[in-house]
């Protein structure tokens, strides 16, 4: 079907933005043409048609703001483009532009509000559309969330259109021939004789003429790229060594840094003792910042040497000592005075008609884990006289410049962010830290670029980790029938605890306590969600999934018991309860692909698990063998609808990586505090999943939704729960704490 | 001053030789294809080979080099990429990326031992090296293709 999208002058944020409702100014203002950046560094000859493509007389760059984390962004960007524009991504180059308001993030807001991703209602639908409103007030140019492909399914292929459009103009201008006489092919406008005119040809003439302001998309048979297997842009330069990560930054006179914080997260320094650390060999500079300690040195291993010399003694810091204690305070959080909020509240959770069943009770824990993706944080910063720049790799670029400029004290205008490739974040690198932290340590080296780079050791000992969370679980089953689900979840807020830091107001729910958890589309009589607030507890952020990552691992496991305790079979049982069809489409995928009702050896069985989350539902079943070593799982099959799949290859991956990080996590991770600090100090004590223990993955995509999803963080809440529940299946042993080789062993 | 062989080149380094390999890699040489992770032999990004050995560059020091070392941007040794790397693109292995460049020397130096590797064969060699994103399943796809390419070749 083709669709006619109408485009506010030079601005290219769209069509379902028709706001019906809104605040009147608000309106006027998100309608208000957003400034192409790109035109303010232009040479000669060359031509930005929207703040997404530019042409100049070598070469087309295409813009991609959503940063490349790993998950594949800078080419699905460059597809969605390439598909409209009528290149090929063999001739352009990708450039991740510069922070700008007009490159904000809308699909971002979605899991903010307070409505079920299934919620389609007119006042879900008006809220969204506000939060939409208010991200672009706010500039949040943000990657996160698994939202790199919601928003810019439309957004880039209208640019890609756009430009497309007006390079046709500026042909017809050159040709003399009417436009609706031309045609595009691979970066050439074609002429009625079969004659072509580059693209870089045109980029003179395009300059000087107004976008075009209606276009019209492909149809979706008309697609060259889209859905089709790609191959990433960067593959080659990531086999072979070349590719340039935020740590391999070179400059001339560069100098290295390292730091040593408190190593009681926020108790602050109580002494240091440098030992000598300034007088080892190729020690510049040895420079006190907010917290920390940081040493300045000629070579990455000098600074390292160095750093290992000086002893920091932190304060006691405003969480308790020791992970018991923390676990206390979860245990404790379950009242009315720390009742955040009830999120879901069906049929009477205390009702009379629960009196005469089953009821069963339980209660689930969560560790700290830590993102450690393998790229340890660094961060390249140059403050001279009237600029200062910075090279790193960052979820946030634009909330990064105002932090900047504040701690340089330099007008934001004079901040310049380098976008660099990252060795993995997981939500690591939503964090700005690191960042402030080599701005303030350059500053003490005015003209001097300085890199820091975090030891591993230091990046395990600092990370704001996953929340730690615990629920307690009640269920009423009458018969052969599930009447009852009440989910308490007691967890530190992570958006608080990430607001707290960046001096931000915290206001509204953090939905995200209860993600994964509130919002599963089943019809349950009695249902009931809330979340407690837990606290004080160390600082915590974002990890891959966010709260669906312990919830739903909660929730999911609490519904298998259930299910079992109704002896009904787990997988007819929720596909019985789900009353969301394409949710339900997931479930009957994964049993088919599973063979679920056939029968397994004696020593093998399966597991399933569901989970909502970021809109995408996602369903999986693992099966394992138990052995007389433990178990080990051979294999998990996973289905997830995300509407419409850019690169098949790129989707596979991810959810790939998404079950082995849920996994992984799930059976041998912990992050636990003595003291009040960190116990884990690098990968042998928290490992993740390496590969001997990796199933096979079978991956199924399904594209019947209206709304285009993203697919980083979705397989990854229902891994732990899957695992869980095959093992009570094959072992009659219930898992309800991770990680689980606590209580079991795996191969 | 000392000399050491790296992808061919001989090169004069007047460095510490309690210096880690990783670390006169990156720093000095300026060969940033082999990576930092951890330090402490636990993730494999800094594997290297030397006389064709796969070896945690982080965990050896320039004094104790004794051969010639190969880094990723050395281990074609013709214009055409390996036929590891080659698998590697085929396959589409590297998320992020980060851990490939040790992953690719690994599997590289393993292949030279172990032409013909089992299942459980690429699961004992491999999982010295970690991979956060999770490429595991492709890792796999892509020696056995490379199993095969090499096989083809010698044969």
């Amino acid at each position: 079907m083709k669709k006619v999208i109408k485009i506010a002058r030079r601005s290219f944020l769209i069509g379902s933005a028709s706001i019906v409702g809104g605040v009147a100014f608000g309106v006027y203002a998100y309608h208000k043409p957003g400034h192409n950046v790109l035109k303010d560094s232009l040479n000669e000859g060359e031509a930005a048609l929207t703040p997404y493509v530019k042409i100049t007389p070598d070469g087309i760059i295409l813009t991609t703001p959503h940063c490349d984390k790993g998950q594949g962004a800078y080419s699905v960007q460059a597809a969605l483009i390439a598909e409209e524009l009528d290149v090929t991504l063999e001739d352009i180059q990708v450039d991740p532009g510069v922070p700008a308001p007009v490159y904000y993030n809308t699909a971002i807001s979605q899991e903010t509000v307070p409505f079920a991703s299934t919620d389609n209602s007119l006042i879900a639908n008006s809220v969204r559309t506000t939060m939409d409103a208010a991200m672009k007030f706010t500039g949040m140019q943000i990657t996160g969330g698994s939202t790199t492909v919601a928003d810019s399914y439309t957004k880039l292929r209208v640019a890609g259109a756009v430009a497309r459009e007006t390079l046709k103009q500026a042909a017809s201008l050159q040709s003399n021939i009417a436009v609706e006489k031309l045609r595009t092919e691979k970066g050439h406008v074609i002429l009625p004789n079969g004659d072509q005119i580059s693209y870089l040809d045109l980029a003179r003439t395009a300059a000087n003429i107004d976008p075009v302001e209606e276009v019209i998309l492909k149809a979706e048979d008309q697609w060259r790229l889209i859905g089709k297997p790609m191959q990433r842009i960067d593959i080659e330069d990531k086999s072979t060594g070349k590719i340039r990560y935020g740590i391999d930054l070179k400059l001339d006179n560069m100098l290295i840094a390292t730091v040593k914080q408190s190593p009681t997260k926020n108790g602050g320094i109580k002494s240091i003792e440098l030992n000598k650390a300034d007088q080892m060999p190729g020690v510049e500079k040895v420079v006190r910042i907010n917290n920390a300690i940081a040493v300045i040195a000629q070579t990455t291993w000098q600074a390292f040497n160095a750093i290992d010399e000086i002893e920091i003694e932190g304060n006691k810091p405003d969480y308790p000592l020791h992970s018991d204690e923390h676990w206390q305070i979860l245990e404790n959080s379950f009242q009315e005075e720390k009742l955040a909020f009830i999120a879901r509240d069906e049929g009477d959770a205390n009702g009379e008609n629960l009196l005469n069943s089953n009821k069963i009770e339980r209660e689930y824990r969560a560790p700290y884990v830590a993102h450690a993706p393998l790229e340890p944080l660094n961060a390249t910063i140059k403050v001279s006289e009237k600029r200062v720049d910075v090279w790193t790799g960052t979820q946030t670029p634009q909330f990064l410049k105002s932090q900047i400029a504040k701690i340089t004290q330099m007008d934001e205008d004079n901040i310049h962010i380098h976008a660099m490739m990252m060795g993995g974040s997981f939500g690591h690198r939503l964090e700005t830290l690191v960042m402030t932290q080599a701005a303030e340590i350059a500053m003490a080296m005015p003209g001097t670029p300085i890199k820091l780079i975090y030891k591993r050791e230091e990046d395990f000992a600092q990370d704001f980790t996953r929340q730690i969370a615990m629920a307690k679980a009640t269920g009423h089953i009458k018969g052969k029938e599930i009447i009852g689900l009440d989910l308490g979840i007691a967890m530190p807020s992570v958006r608080q605890s990430q607001t707290s830091r960046l001096g931000l107001p915290d206001v509204g729910k953090d939905m995200q306590m209860v993600a994964g958890a509130w919002d599963q589309p089943y019809t349950i009589e009695n249902y009931k969600v809330a979340a407690y607030k837990a606290g004080p507890l160390p600082p915590v952020s974002s990890w891959r999934s966010v709260g669906a990552s312990s919830n739903a691992f909660f929730h999911d496991s609490f519904l298998d018991e259930l299910i079992h305790a109704a002896d009904l079979d787990p997988m007819e049982e929720r596909i019985r309860l789900m009353w969301h069809e394409n949710s339900r489409k997931t479930l009957e995928a994964v049993a088919q692909m599973s063979d679920w009702s056939s029968p397994l050896a004696k020593d093998k069985a399966r597991g399933v698990a569901f989970c909502l989350s970021f809109g995408v539902p996602c369903a999986q079943v693992i099966e394992i063998s138990n052995t007389p070593n433990g178990i080990k799982i051979d294999k998990v099959f996973v289905a997830a609808e995300v509407g419409k799949i850019i690169d098949p290859i790129n989707f596979d991956n991810l959810v790939k990586g998404g079950v082995v990080w849920g996994l992984g996590h799930a059976m041998n991770c912990e992050i636990t505090y003595s003291d009040g600090m960190v116990d884990q100090t690098n990968y042998h004590v928290h490992e993740g999943m390496r590969l001997y223990q990796c199933p096979e993955i079978f991956v199924k995509g399904l594209e019947n939704g209206e709304k285009v999803k993203g697919i980083g963080e979705p397989p990854v809440p229902p891994a732990a729960p899957a695992l869980a529940n095959a093992i009570f299946a094959a072992t009659g042993k219930r898992i309800r704490e991770m990680p689980f080789n606590k209580h079991i062993n795996f191969i | 001053m000392r000399e050491i062989l790296i992808n061919g080149t001989a090169y004069q380094l007047d460095v510490d030789g309690d210096t880690p390999l990783l670390w006169v890699l990156r720093d000095h040489v300026g060969l940033t294809g082999t990576k930092y992770g951890c330090g402490i032999s636990q993730c494999g990004a800094c594997t290297v080979h030397i006389n064709d050995m796969a070896v945690r560059s982080c965990s050896i020091t320039l004094d104790e080099v004794d051969g010639e070392i190969t880094t990723i941007e050395g281990l074609s040794k013709s214009s055409e990429f390996h036929a590891v790397q080659k698998a590697w693109i085929e396959h589409q292995v590297a998320q992020c990326g980060y851990c490939q460049s040790g992953q690719i020397m690994a599997a590289a130096a393993f292949l030279e031992q172990n032409p013909e590797p089992t299942d459980q064969d690429i699961d004992q060699a491999m999982s010295a090296n970690l991979c956060r994103c999770g490429t595991y399943p492709r890792i796999r796809e892509a020696i056995k293709s490379a199993s095969k390419q090499l096989n083809g070749i010698e044969a």
